[in-house]
């Protein structure tokens, strides 16, 4: 093509017209309205400048350059049909637990618990929001915010401009049991955008269970702040067997001697993007973040940034990612780990493997460390490889069949991930269901 | 039991030729040992007659009982009754031990008809099999294989050989890093399973093994054949005089 044709005459007649980037945003908005809102209001406002100058992300953007924006930019997602679940909205059913229920975005009181618990103050946001001197208009996007630099995020500036619901969690001691999320979905084309803010206050301690079935598209941000000595112990499980589209923030403040340990299971879905950003602020501080993902399909594209920042002495921090990528399927992953100038004593751990379990999938990873303090420890690997033939054939000199021994190596492959999982109930359960998944997959 | 009947095999990738006209029988009943220096073929012969990927058979036949080995899937040459015990046992991390005994034991049971065994049936008989071997409770809970000692490895693929209780079983090498004791509790573990329809062929450098589970016929390998076939006393005769002097012997003949 001769260079002149690339070249476009600017419209020179009325008013000037917004650039192509706006104008998506623009629509991108319309089709999600902005609720009323009064304890979050300001900072809904905020949020939106934030969006309005950042602009939605191309594929040129340096953070998105494994992962097309392109589905997330969309004004709207593609349906997804009800009976296209194939995931399993039961799990931790056999736990005790507090339920919350959102249903399409939206709050659902019906389906949900009592929500008194002692240690924790639970309330939606749709309810906290209406007290205008509610505490979540302080921290509401507060940690979201904090989190636009030195990267961009603007669909969690998005998700704070435009959320319909959430959980608001704030707690004191040691709450009583586990609280969950549990998304349901009852609109085929349910655009879903749900924020939840967390705050552990000193000492607390707290595990969050997140399952369930979003929406065609869904958009979650998590802010945790946690405050000296609390503990957070999240379980994520609700990206699994839907195809479709969500983009989720894990925004996390750790201040002096906390410990945040995220893990998320992965299972499927189509376009997927992850991104943790937490920050050790206090001394002693820990955060771990991990994620057993298993993709089968040319259609599966599934994303985890994490970026960490080491401020405070002493931190621990460890990300351990393990993707099973079959049949086409994409994994990336892009780490980093910043250890700001006096976060001495710093050890930073990350690990990021694929098993790939054919030649068509494949695996993307970046892994990034920037230092500026000289007393540190910080590894880092990345590996992607085929299943191990010696240790398949070890498995079936025992008499197990080829498709039982795969099971069992992938399992083996993604057992530290799982390990990442305090606790043993817990750990035992979402190791069950991988099993069943696996193996009905192995048939297919 | 096991028939081999000139058996030749060549490197998949390579094409060079490893095994040149290997001729064995086993009978039900007996133990064989295969002696040899290293390079000989012993450890390849083991890993074709049990299925492993990477080499191709020009020609020759392996039988188990009549069925043809070659043809068969290695877990279908497991479940028909054959047993490898690895030189060099792998390492499963996140797979428990006794999930893999369980497993490989009602795979093999379901693909012989035969009913799974429930789980308070198997925990039994893993504890007391488990026992004889001086394996604890601890190491049965363990990933398979991870953080174990050499010793504790192959005791480890004694403990499944008596639980699967195949019919052939080979070993290849189960003598290399064990120290006397080991040694001796993992020729107890060999010798309390010997019976008349179960047969053993021991691949072997040295013959201090073989003073532990005493063989019917020992044969020595070298460059792809089995050159010489005897009594215990050739075990002996190697030890002494190293494998030259037979070596010099058979191409003298």
């Amino acid at each position: 093509m001769p260079e002149a044709a690339l070249i476009q005459t600017p419209a020179v007649e009325g008013a000037p017209r917004p650039s192509p980037a706006a104008q998506q945003l623009q629509a991108r908005l319309a089709a999600t309205p902005r609720p009323r809102a009064r304890a979050t209001d300001a900072a809904r406002t905020d949020a939106l400048d934030r969006l309005s100058a950042q602009g939605l992300p191309g594929p040129r953007h340096e953070y998105w350059r494994y992962t097309d924006p392109a589905p997330f930019n969309a004004a709207a997602p593609d349906p997804v049909p009800l009976d296209a679940v194939t995931g399993d909205p039961t799990l931790f059913a056999g736990v005790d637990k507090l339920r919350l229920v959102f249903v399409d975005g939206r709050f659902d009181a019906a389906a949900s618990d009592d929500l008194s618990l002692a240690g924790v103050e639970v309330a939606p946001l749709s309810q906290a929001d209406a007290q205008a001197d509610h505490w979540v208009g302080d921290a509401y996007g507060a940690l979201e915010k904090q989190g636009q630099s030195p990267v961009s995020r603007p669909f969690a500036a998005l998700n704070t401009a435009i959320a319909t619901d959430g959980a608001v969690i704030r707690v004191t001691g040691q709450a009583a049991k586990p609280v969950q999320i549990l998304y349901r979905r009852s609109d085929p084309a349910a655009d879903v955008t749900i924020h939840h803010v967390l705050r552990l206050e000193p000492g607390a301690d707290l595990t969050l269970l997140e399952n369930g079935l979003v929406g065609a598209r869904g958009n979650i941000v998590i802010e945790a702040d946690l405050a000296a000595g609390a503990k957070l112990h999240h379980v994520a499980a609700h990206r699994a067997g839907v195809p479709r589209v969500s983009n989720i923030h894990l925004f996390g403040r750790v201040a002096e001697g906390a410990s945040l340990k995220s893990f998320a299971l992965s299972v499927d879905g189509r376009h997927l993007r992850t991104e943790s950003v937490i920050e050790l602020l206090g001394d002693d501080a820990v955060a771990h973040v991990a994620c057993a993902m298993l993709g089968d399909g040319a259609a599966v594209h599934q994303d985890d940034t994490v970026f960490i920042t080491h401020t405070g002495l002493r931190g621990e921090s460890r990300q351990v990612f393990k993707k099973v990528l079959k049949n086409g399927a994409t994994g990336v992953f892009q780490g980093k780990i910043l250890v700001r100038p006096g976060a001495q004593k710093t050890d930073g751990y990350q690990i990021s493997q694929a098993l790939l379990l054919d030649e068509n999938s494949q695996y993307l990873a970046k892994p990034e460390l920037e230092i500026y303090a000289d007393d540190v420890k910080c590894s880092h690997g990345s590996t992607t490889g085929a299943l191990d033939e010696t240790a398949l054939f070890y498995l079936r000199s025992r008499g197990v069949p080829r498709e039982r021994a795969v099971v069992l190596l992938v399992l083996s492959f993604l057992a530290d991930a799982l390990e990442e999982v305090e606790d043993e109930a817990l750990r035992a359960e979402i190791s069950d269901r991988l099993e069943e998944w696996l193996t009905a997959r192995a048939k297919g | 039991m096991l028939q081999i009947n000139n058996l030749h095999v060549a490197l998949e990738d390579e094409g060079k030729q490893i095994l040149k006209g290997v001729t064995l029988t086993v009978p039900a009943g007996q133990v064989h040992a295969i002696m040899g220096p290293n390079g000989s073929g012993k450890s390849t012969l083991s890993y074709v007659l049990s299925g492993r990927d990477g080499y191709e058979v020009t020609e020759g036949q392996a039988t188990l009982e009549g069925h043809d080995l070659l043809e068969m899937e290695p877990e279908e040459r497991a479940a028909a009754g054959l047993f490898l015990a690895f030189q060099y046992p792998v390492e499963i991390p996140g797979v428990g031990n006794m999930t893999f005994l369980r497993t490989a034991v009602n795979a093999q049971r379901k693909a012989r008809g035969e009913e799974e065994l429930s789980a308070g049936e198997f925990l039994k008989l893993v504890r007391e099999r488990a026992k004889a071997l001086d394996i604890d409770a601890e190491m049965l809970k363990r990933p398979v294989n991870v953080g174990f000692s050499g010793g504790e490895k192959k005791r480890n693929e004694i403990l499944q050989m008596a639980m699967l209780e195949p019919r052939m079983c080979i070993l290849d090498e189960t003598d290399s890093g064990l120290d006397v004791d080991a040694m001796r509790l993992v020729a107890q573990g060999v010798n309390a399973l010997r019976a008349p329809d179960r047969s053993f062929l021991v691949i072997t450098h040295y013959q201090r093994l073989l003073d532990h589970i005493v063989p019917d016929v020992v044969h020595i390998m070298f460059d792809g054949r089995i050159v010489k076939s005897g009594g215990p006393e050739l075990a002996l005769e190697v030890e002494q005089n190293g494998y030259a002097d037979i070596l010099a012997e058979v191409a003298d003949a």
